[in-house]
């Protein structure tokens, strides 16, 4: 009996050893935190059912734990009421599911109602991106740009800011030709290589997808 | 100046310095001759010496690890002959239980046997009744010859009818009491039959027992060896063990892919229950407390079988009191029940994960009428989860049983790798020593060779001096090496 009081013993002892040395070592899995910026200035807002299906294979990429947001560029987009949509998922798999379906029911919302916005003020966005993707501080930041990334700014507004993206990584997606882009490809390009340039020079990755069949590596590395 | 330039004794003529200096360095050579010869053998010989000594070391370790291995080999076969011995005595003792137990009414039954079938021999064996005693006078009368007389005639005649009547009478009599007899004979066939069957019962119980008397003295005999320490005891032993590793081994490994299995069915419903995000040293909790559970269900196992006494990997546990035993064996397999039921519910879980992942991906991909509807076969794959999920935990219970014998079997076979280890370092010491021992020569040859010019110089010198001198140094050339390679052996 004393031998089976001593075994109990022992085990309680290792057990508690065991956990409180678990809970100095515990940390916290490597999460994503994902921004999406959507332009609905003039008549990009008739891509916004592209924006939905980008939207929804993202929901279904991420994880419990992970961050999510949506917001939309127009006139002056530095604004916390630009966001449309932002949730951390909960840690349990069941509940980040239900999660998800209910974002996915306030974008279809937020989709039916747009209003197109005279202005484009891509760089605000992004700086509120980098404002929330930092204060939750993730893994690894994405901010996804669905928009023609034609910067239109109204009177007065300041913008010419360097941004800082250090650990971000930048995507494009679904940037438009413009009627002017056509007539001139140089326009297009030059578009694409400042933007290139200012999210390099701010310590960011730069990519551009345009073709939506391949979003299959739209969050880099899981 | 750079250091070319200091080699060069005649400047511009670099041919004649290195020619100077080839003399230079020949006849310092020649001259260092003898000490650099004895340098390079001494140096040789500390190596070699030094090599030797660490071989005759790892010899004498390998013997210690031989000897050991010996040891652990006769203790654990001796351990093991025993328990054969005392499984065998019990068997013997159940036997005799079983079956002398019942002796004394197998006795009594074969004396009541016997008493029916001689009581019935007896009256079988019983005369039948003999005629009565006036038939011969009856008869004697009868055979007088009536002479005419009528009156006679009818007396004999009379006569004549009671003899015949009391002969038939006395052969329905006999006829009667034979009938009797095959009645009583008849009688005794179960009797018989009876007997034989018990005699054959007797005759199964000794020869079972005749049989494991047989195994027995088999054993004992295996046993007497092995306390012998004969050699042949050895080889058999470690032959077994290393047979027993490698079987063992292979259950392990089976047994390993089923924990696989095991984890990855329980692992993603864990999230649910202990989060999907935290992390432990590096890994997900909800890993960590799905290999916990499987390795809790494992440590059940063994002190399942532990109390059940099929092994033997805790002495502590089989010395227990067979009371407290007994409940360890209710406790364990209560606590592995348990564990079971919960590997059910979190496989159960898994399914009802998965069945939402299914619907959210179709939810998202707008088929949101398809994401209502569920297969209707899935009932299959979830009960076969859960039936997984119930039975692994006490699959994996047997693992106990293969550990024993790969536990035990591992500590001959890592002996075994051991000796042959370090005999093979002794064979590379042994084989360095010997090197040293023969680069030696070789390096005091090769001198040799460097200042071959002074040397023959020195022969033609002596030569033509004195020429049996010069035959003495050509041996005491020679005898350089051989006394290097004489002194060495």
């Amino acid at each position: 009996m004393k031998a089976l009081k001593f075994i109990a013993l022992s085990l309680t002892l290792l057990a508690v050893s065991i956990v409180g040395g678990c809970d100095k070592a515990s940390t916290v899995a490597p999460t994503r935190g994902v921004y999406m910026l959507i332009d609905t200035s003039g008549t990009y807002t008739n891509e916004l059912e592209k924006a939905q299906t980008i939207i929804n294979f993202v929901l279904a990429k991420l994880n419990p734990g992970d961050s999510f947001a949506v917001a939309s560029i127009n006139t002056g987009s530095f604004t916390e009421k630009d966001i449309v949509a932002k949730i951390t998922f909960d840690d349990r798999p069941s509940m980040a599911n239900a999660q998800k379906r209910q974002f996915r029911d306030k974008i279809d919302r937020f989709v039916k109602n747009v209003h197109p916005s005279a202005y484009t003020d891509v760089t605000g966005g992004l700086l509120q991106a980098i404002e929330f993707l930092n204060e939750k501080n993730p893994g690894h930041k994405t901010i996804l740009i669905f928009s023609d990334l034609k910067e239109e700014l109204k009177k007065g507004y300041v913008r010419d800011i360097p941004l800082q993206l250090n650990g971000f990584d930048v995507v494009a997606l679904n940037v438009t030709k413009l009627h002017s882009d056509n007539v001139d490809p140089r326009e297009y390009l030059d578009r694409l290589e400042k933007w290139r340039k200012r999210v390099e020079s701010g310590g960011g990755t730069w990519r551009v997808i345009n073709d939506l069949e391949r979003l299959d590596n739209i969050l880099g590395p899981s | 100046m750079t250091f070319s330039d200091v080699l060069l004794i005649l400047p511009g003529h670099p041919a004649i310095s290195v020619i100077f200096w080839v003399i230079i360095i020949s006849v310092s050579l020649y001259l260092a001759r003898s000490p650099a010869h004895r340098a390079i053998l001494s140096m040789s010989k500390v190596l070699h010496y030094g090599f030797r000594i660490a071989a005759h070391s790892t010899r004498l370790a390998e013997q210690k690890l031989t000897q050991r291995n010996r040891e652990v080999l006769l203790a654990a076969g001796r351990e093991a002959s025993e328990r054969i011995v005392e499984r065998e005595f019990d068997r013997v003792d159940a036997t005799v239980r079983r079956d002398l137990a019942g002796y004394p009414a197998l006795q009594r039954q074969l004396s009541e046997q016997i008493l029916s079938i001689d009581e019935d021999y007896k009256q079988s064996t019983e005369v039948p009744p003999a005629p009565p005693g006036w038939l011969k006078a009856v008869e004697s009368v009868a055979k007088i010859p009536s002479s005419g007389d009528p009156m006679v005639a009818n007396i004999l005649g009379d006569i004549h009818q009671s003899l015949v009547k009391a002969q038939n009478t006395a052969i329905d009599e006999y006829r009667k009491s034979s009938h009797e007899r095959h009645l009583l004979l008849k009688r005794m066939m179960p009797h018989w039959r009876r007997l034989l069957q018990v005699l054959g019962q007797v005759d199964k119980s000794v020869n079972s027992l005749i049989e494991r008397s047989k195994t027995i003295d088999r054993h004992m005999d295996e046993y007497e060896q092995i306390t012998k320490g004969s050699d042949r005891a050895v080889r058999m032993l470690s032959s077994s063990s290393i047979t027993q590793f490698f079987i063992s081994a292979f259950v392990l490994g089976v047994a390993i892919g089923g924990a696989v299995i095991n984890f990855h069915l329980i692992a993603r419903p864990m999230s649910e229950m202990v989060g999907g995000t935290s992390m432990i040293m590096g890994f997900k909790t909800a890993n960590i407390a799905a290999l916990v559970i499987i390795l809790v269900e494992i440590a059940m196992g063994l002190f399942l079988m532990e109390s059940l006494r099929i092994t033997r990997l805790f002495p502590v546990i089989g010395a227990l009191d067979d009371k407290i035993r007994v409940r360890m064996v209710y406790i364990t397999f209560a606590m592995l029940f348990c564990l079971a039921s919960i590997e059910a519910g979190l496989a159960y879980m898994r399914e009802i994960l998965s069945q939402s992942d299914a619907a959210l991906v179709q939810y998202l991909t707008q088929n949101k009428e398809a994401a209502a509807a569920a297969p209707q076969s899935r009932w299959i794959t979830t009960a076969a989860q859960m039936a997984m999920g119930f039975i692994l935990p006490f699959a994996l219970t047997f693992v106990a049983i293969p550990m024993e014998s790969f536990v035990h079997s591992l500590r001959t076979v890592l002996g075994i790798i051991g000796v042959g280890l370090l005999r093979g370092f002794e064979f590379l010491l042994r084989l360095f020593g010997n090197i040293a021992r023969y680069a030696g020569i070789m390096f005091v040859q090769l001198y040799d060779l460097l200042i071959f010019a002074p040397l023959w110089i020195e022969r033609q010198v002596k030569g033509r001096t004195n020429e049996p001198g010069k035959k003495k140094t050509e041996k005491g050339g020679r005898d350089v090496s051989t006394a290097a390679m004489g002194g060495q052996s």
